[in-house]
């Protein structure tokens, strides 16, 4: 098995797929010529020509409901944002249009808007934000964030093959930053069912993307001191593993929950609001929640580096509930 | 100044028998007028015996633009309709009994009961079902023909929306890419003058919407709306110029809106001899008469065509009557779809 970039993976699921699929084509803005912002599909045009990885205007809402028109027609679009901030601009192509359509019409729309999300290297306000909380709350929008640079791959192939809206965010500041082994061959990774990152016994974390591996640092300070940490990979939010959830706070009796969106209304507080409900009774320690702060994503690094939840942020939250 | 193109009136027989229409065709453009009128008189008496929940939109005025369009369709095209265009609707074939169990919000309407008034269509015949926030599906037509483009198959696709919506971004996003693509789909403005109490005016600064067009780098046609033939003639060459490549054509249909936005609505800001006026237009009227001067419609085939009509309704009111309401515990089906769902006409 070869070592690849998290990077890497998304490109080589995305070109698999385009291979033994024909109804599969790529719309976004520079994906063509300049292969995206990221260089995601470097290489595609040459591949498979002008009409299947296909250079858009500047129109994120004719990108959004062209590809729910084209899969109402039978095709297999994936859109790129360049940025997963510009999908503002197409939520009413993806809330009005395509997350309802199945319910109200019986029409379903398999598209896949892929989302280069999270910050880290002062993208400033509109380049650094990880809006999955904000369509997690919409009914008929599946919602995918991959950890990995196997599961980038594996989930990015389920999301293609699932009759519905998927939105990918993908995270930015791990596209060039983790390097794993990736399988060459096919294969999907299924939606709603969470991966153990790290197994432990004292306390739960559960989140997704790259806070996986904020986390994980955090465990690896937190080890020598005898906290064993449990980190669980949630991969998708819609569906998301309530069992695997339950599951994990049940062994600990202590639940983390660490998403890098912000506070208000982020998913961590109906992952916490479940756990209230259903595992009240197993809990030894009331239930923390460590995000972002209720601000726009700031520039200047020590303010950018103050918003993201760190390394010592969380060991500090973790070692809080140890000892509770 | 005007920039589109002001498209004459259709004459005789013999330029309609050009425009690719017999004279069963003519009375079949009929029929489906009247048909689509007759279903939202009935609907307004559905709505004041309390049968129809919610509000309840038509299109009085607009049959002809609708029926006209439809008509000009392939079966292998498809279409964004909107509530102005229930003559789309029954052009492409949806059973009239099915559009009241629609009103109605009964588990025989297209949407089961989850979507209300003329929010529905029948994918198999080709029809995407509106949204509310207008005009969202115009791009999502473009989406359809660059589906056709992508796969060099002739097929055309219309998408819908009125003057009010040209205000918004979608129309601009949705113009711009088929233009730049050269895509195969026809914009359709059913231009009814206000956009709900709003007049034209105060939407646009130009003097027609199809003269935004040339902008686009494609035709733009400016049609009377109220001319079935014109319409289906107009219709006809834009949807065939896309087919063979020709790339999009925006064709505006002026109308008045002869109701209020809905029935809740009774226009008292439009202008009385602005009704009038257009009343002597009527476009149902309008084709009725030239049936009869140039198509040799008589007497006889008139009542039948109306007793017919009539009868159909008749039986498509008590059908739906008999649908039941939607079950409460199916509230929470079909929000995500299943693989199984793919397995349909256009999905194959």
């Amino acid at each position: 098995m070869a070592e690849k970039t998290y990077l890497q993976a998304i490109s080589d699921g995305l070109r698999q797929e385009m291979r033994r699929d024909k109804r599969v084509f790529v719309i976004g803005e520079d994906v063509g010529v300049y292969g995206g912002a990221f260089k995601v599909t470097l290489g595609f045009q040459e591949e498979f020509g002008p009409w299947r990885v296909i250079d858009a205007p500047l129109s994120e809402t004719a990108i959004v409901s062209g590809c729910t028109g084209a899969a109402i027609m039978g095709m297999r679009p994936v859109a790129e944002m360049q940025f997963a901030d510009f999908i503002s601009c197409a939520w009413d192509s993806l809330v009005t249009v395509a997350a309802k359509q199945r319910y109200r019409a019986g029409t379903p729309v398999p598209i896949v808007v892929r989302l280069p999300s999270g910050g880290g290297f002062s993208g400033g306000p509109f380049h650094s934000q990880n809006p999955e909380s904000s369509f997690a709350h919409i009914p008929g929008l599946k919602i995918v964030c991959p950890a990995t640079p196997e599961d980038a791959k594996g989930l990015l192939v389920t999301a293609i093959e699932d009759p519905n809206p998927v939105l990918y965010f993908e995270h930015k500041h791990l596209y060039r930053r983790l390097k794993a082994e990736v399988p060459e061959e096919r294969y999907t990774t299924p939606f709603g069912k969470a991966r153990v990152h790290r197994e432990g016994d004292d306390v739960s974390v559960i989140t997704w993307g790259a806070m996986v591996h904020t986390a994980d640092e955090a465990a690896q300070h937190l080890e020598a001191d005898g906290i064993s940490i449990e980190i669980l990979d949630l991969r998708t939010l819609v569906p998301w593993d309530k069992q695997a959830v339950l599951e994990s706070v049940a062994k600990t009796s202590k639940a983390l929950v660490l998403h890098e969106d912000t506070h208000t209304g982020g998913f961590g507080g109906e992952i916490a609001a479940t756990i209230a409900e259903e595992a009240f009774e197993q809990l030894d320690a009331p239930l923390r929640r460590i995000t972002a702060p209720d601000t726009p994503v700031p520039f200047s690094p020590p303010l950018e580096k103050a918003f993201i939840p760190q390394v010592e942020d969380v060991a500090a939250g973790i070692r809080e509930l140890a000892e509770y | 100044m005007a920039i589109a193109r002001e498209a004459e009136p259709v004459g005789s027989l013999q330029e309609v028998k050009e425009a690719g229409l017999d004279r069963e065709d003519l009375l079949a453009v009929y029929r489906g007028m009247l048909i689509t009128r007759g279903i939202e008189e009935r609907g307004h008496i559905l709505y004041k015996q309390g049968k129809i929940p919610g509000s309840f939109y038509t299109g009085r005025g607009n049959e002809a633009a609708a029926v006209g369009v439809a008509t000009a369709m392939d079966s292998v095209d498809v279409g964004t309709p909107l509530h102005r265009d229930m003559g789309v609707h029954v052009t492409r074939g949806v059973e009239p009994w099915r559009i009241f169990a629609q009103y109605m919000g009964r588990s025989d309407g297209p949407t089961k009961g989850k979507d209300g008034n003329v929010h529905m269509a029948d994918s198999r015949l080709g029809l995407l079902a509106m949204v509310s926030h207008l005009p969202a599906m115009l791009p999502v037509a473009v989406g359809c023909a660059l589906a056709f483009r992508i796969r060099e198959e002739k097929r055309v696709a219309v998408g819908w929306f009125g003057e009010g919506a040209s205000a918004r971004g979608d129309t601009h996003e949705a113009m711009n890419l088929a233009g730049v693509r050269k895509l195969p789909v026809v914009f359709v403005c059913d231009n009814n003058q206000w956009a709900y109490s709003t007049p034209t005016h105060l939407e646009y600064a130009t003097e027609h919407v199809a003269d935004r067009a040339e902008a686009y780098g494609f035709e733009g046609v400016v049609v009377d709306g109220s001319d079935v033939l014109a319409v289906y003639r107009e219709a006809r060459r834009a949807i065939e110029k896309a087919r063979g490549g020709g790339g999009p054509t925006l064709l505006e249909c002026l109308t008045l809106r002869m109701e209020g936005h809905a029935v809740h609505d009774d226009a008292f800001y439009v202008p009385k001899d602005m009704f009038e006026r257009w009343a002597a237009n009527d476009p149902i009227e309008r084709f009725r008469t030239w049936l009869r001067e140039h198509a040799e419609l008589t007497d006889e085939q008139e009542d039948e065509i109306s007793a017919g009509v009539k009868r159909l309704l008749n039986e498509a009111l008590q059908r739906a009557d008999e649908s039941p309401l939607p079950d409460p515990s199916t509230l929470t089906d079909g929000v995500f779809a299943t693989p199984e769902d793919l397995d349909t006409p256009h999905h194959k």
